[in-house]
């Protein structure tokens, strides 16, 4: 690279003088880039190794050969599979659930015309900026009630809608689809069910896909609510995290271990659909 | 409109089921006007119907508790007026949770949106490997809360952590970072920046990305450099995109609470719903977990859930009407 001239030909040499005109860019955003990578590293190097090599000076920077071992320590000293299966379920559920419910009010809200439309578009968006913990302590009450709490109830039915998802879905269908597509329906004798499923599913798709893939990093992630309303011995996997990672023994190996098995799925999916997802962050963000 | 209500009676079922107007809809003018008319109510419903029960019910009826002296065991809860409020705001740990939620929501919130911009500014080149960076900026966030203070706490650890093992390399002291005011909530506003900071920029960079390259060109031609074409040119344009961060951010790190709950997990079980062994974390969150979920208090919790919704809205007024101001360099 040394002696090239600055003009090479193409794209790539375009680049590389971009490269060399902000060398200072490059270095900002690769230290960046390493600390936003770093931990996620560390937790898998903790996780490969026991603890007396963690207590070394230096510690290890490579992983270790212990990783499996760990494992079946996370599984044995927790609910840790149940935990998985349970994720599965909520985060399943709750992902088709908010994907189909957004895209019908999405739809209804972006090209169907009906009496206080507007008005009720416009609660949705303020509802989106009222803090959740707000009703925690109504909606726990109601889940004594209900005789839902310690089951998986009470961490589905709450979060099978959503304001976000219908916003979402409302702003991509008003933009994606076409009104004369659905008009030509309508002339060909269409009801409104049928032009939601023949043409307003397949124009959904992409946007569906990505509130579907942040809904299920949402509920896959979800902390709080679990904790407070499920029991230790029937958790999600964040609340047996937390349990694995609390206490007054300090086996870090062991919190970590359970970290990466319960993040490696979630950044897995990221680095192969990384690309569509942030550009549905991006998508949502210019309008919100 | 009269039309319109005959039709039930005319037909039977009154509600055909949407699915059915796929049997030639068309050729009943009844079914046809009936299915435009009920549809997009039925479409919307099931969102409103299920955000009204466990959404918007909770929301009014924890008014309703928190004047009542309401716990899980008692029988009668009888009506106290404002005296959970009272107690509230007589309640110094209320006040000391007020304090380290603003202290950490300031320490969190403001270098992280800083240098959010910052990236986003240099993400907005013509650069290699553009994915890549994206993706990795965005890795934190795909990461747990939970993950993210278990990872942390490791690193912040006092006896063998590694930013403690980096200080020591220095020659500075070992920090037990636990232990006091500051560095708990420097680690716990760490944690945060990390997890939200690429998030921020990638929404920024989108909003960059509206603005029209001329400009830019123009004001290169001027000689503006680039920190002043990002002060006089990019933030008064993404003002609006700007605000928005703000405000959900703001309300955001009002609501802190997973942070310091695990964050003081790690010192004992005790310690995690107090914040710490002398409250020193404790948010204004994890107080309402404590009074409403260790001590079940429900009354005197929603009292404290309605101040903190107050305070929120007090907040975030506030920072919005600071950004407003904030104009940049254009009018200069």
């Amino acid at each position: 690279m040394r002696g090239k001239p600055p003009d090479a030909r193409g794209n790539r040499g375009a680049r590389m003088r971009a490269l060399r005109k902000h060398p200072l860019t490059y270095l900002t955003l690769v230290a960046v880039a390493f600390f936003s990578a770093f931990p996620v590293y560390w937790s898998v190097i903790v996780a490969s190794h026991d603890n007396a090599a963690m207590a070394e000076m230096p510690p290890p920077l490579l992983p270790g050969g212990n990783f499996l071992a760990n494992v079946s320590r996370v599984f044995d000293t927790t609910p840790f599979a149940l935990a998985l299966v349970n994720s599965f379920v909520v985060a399943g559920t709750i992902t088709v659930s908010v994907t189909f419910f957004s895209t019908l009010a999405g739809f209804a809200f972006a090209k169907l015309r009906f009496r206080g439309r507007n008005a009720l578009l416009l609660l949705t968006v303020v509802t989106m900026m009222v803090p959740t913990q707000l009703g925690i302590i109504p909606l726990y009450m109601l889940m004594i009630k209900l005789e839902w709490t310690g089951k998986l109830y009470a961490v589905i039915v709450p979060a099978l809608v959503n304001a976000f998802g219908v916003f979402f879905m409302t702003q991509y269908l008003s933009r994606a689809l076409p009104t004369e597509l659905l008009e030509a329906g309508r002339i060909d004798g269409c009801g409104t069910w049928r032009l939601f499923r023949h043409i307003v599913v397949p124009a959904a798709r992409p946007a569906a896909a990505v509130l579907g893939m942040l809904t299920f990093m949402t509920a896959w992630n979800d902390y709080f609510w679990p904790l407070v309303v499920l029991t230790p011995d029937d958790p999600t996997v964040q609340v047996a995290l937390s349990q694995l990672a609390s206490g007054y023994v300090r086996d870090f190996t062991l919190g970590l271990t359970g970290t990466a098995v319960a993040t490696l799925p979630l950044v897995l999916i990221f680095v192969l659909l990384g690309k569509q997802i942030i550009g549905g962050i991006m998508q949502g963000a210019v309008k919100g | 409109m009269p039309v319109v209500r005959r039709a039930p009676a005319a037909e039977s079922p009154p509600h055909p089921p949407p699915g059915e107007s796929r049997t030639r809809a068309a050729t009943s003018p009844w079914r046809h006007r009936l299915d435009r008319l009920v549809s997009p109510y039925a479409y919307i419903a099931p969102f409103f119907l299920l955000f009204a029960a466990f959404g918007v019910f909770p929301l009014i009826y924890t008014a309703w508790v928190s004047l009542h002296d309401w716990n899980l065991l008692s029988s009668a809860n009888p009506f106290i007026g404002l005296d959970n409020y009272r107690e509230l705001f007589s309640d110094g740990y209320f006040w000391n949770a007020a304090f380290n939620t603003l202290s950490i929501g300031v320490l969190s919130a403001a270098p992280q949106l800083a240098l959010a911009l910052v990236l986003a500014h240099l993400l907005n080149r013509p650069l290699r490997a553009q994915t890549l960076f994206r993706i990795t900026l965005l890795l934190p966030n795909v990461t747990s809360v939970v993950a993210v203070v278990v990872i942390f706490s490791q690193l912040f650890g006092r006896d063998f952590g590694l930013v403690n093992a980096l200080l020591d390399l220095v020659g500075i002291d070992r920090v037990y970072w636990q232990a006091n005011v500051a560095s708990s909530h420097v680690a716990i506003a760490t944690m945060i920046m990390w997890r939200w900071t690429g998030y921020n920029a990638l929404i920024y960079l989108a909003a960059m990305q509206a603005v029209p390259r001329e400009i830019y060109e123009a004001a290169t031609i001027d000689g503006a450099s680039a920190a002043r074409q990002l002060w006089g040119i990019t933030i008064p344009m993404i003002r609006p995109t700007i605000i928005f961060t703000v405000i959900v951010t703001t309300i955001g790190s009002m609501q802190i609470i997973a942070e310091p709950l695990l964050f003081g997990a790690q010192v004992s079980n005790g310690a995690a719903t107090t914040g710490g062994t002398d409250r020193q974390f404790q948010t204004l969150a994890l107080y309402l977990y404590e009074k409403g979920f260790r001590s079940f208090e429900f009354g005197y919790a929603s009292a404290a859930a309605w101040v903190m919704f107050l305070l929120v809205v007090l907040v975030v007024g506030f920072n919005y009407l600071v950004v407003r101001r904030m104009r940049g360099g254009l009018d200069v």
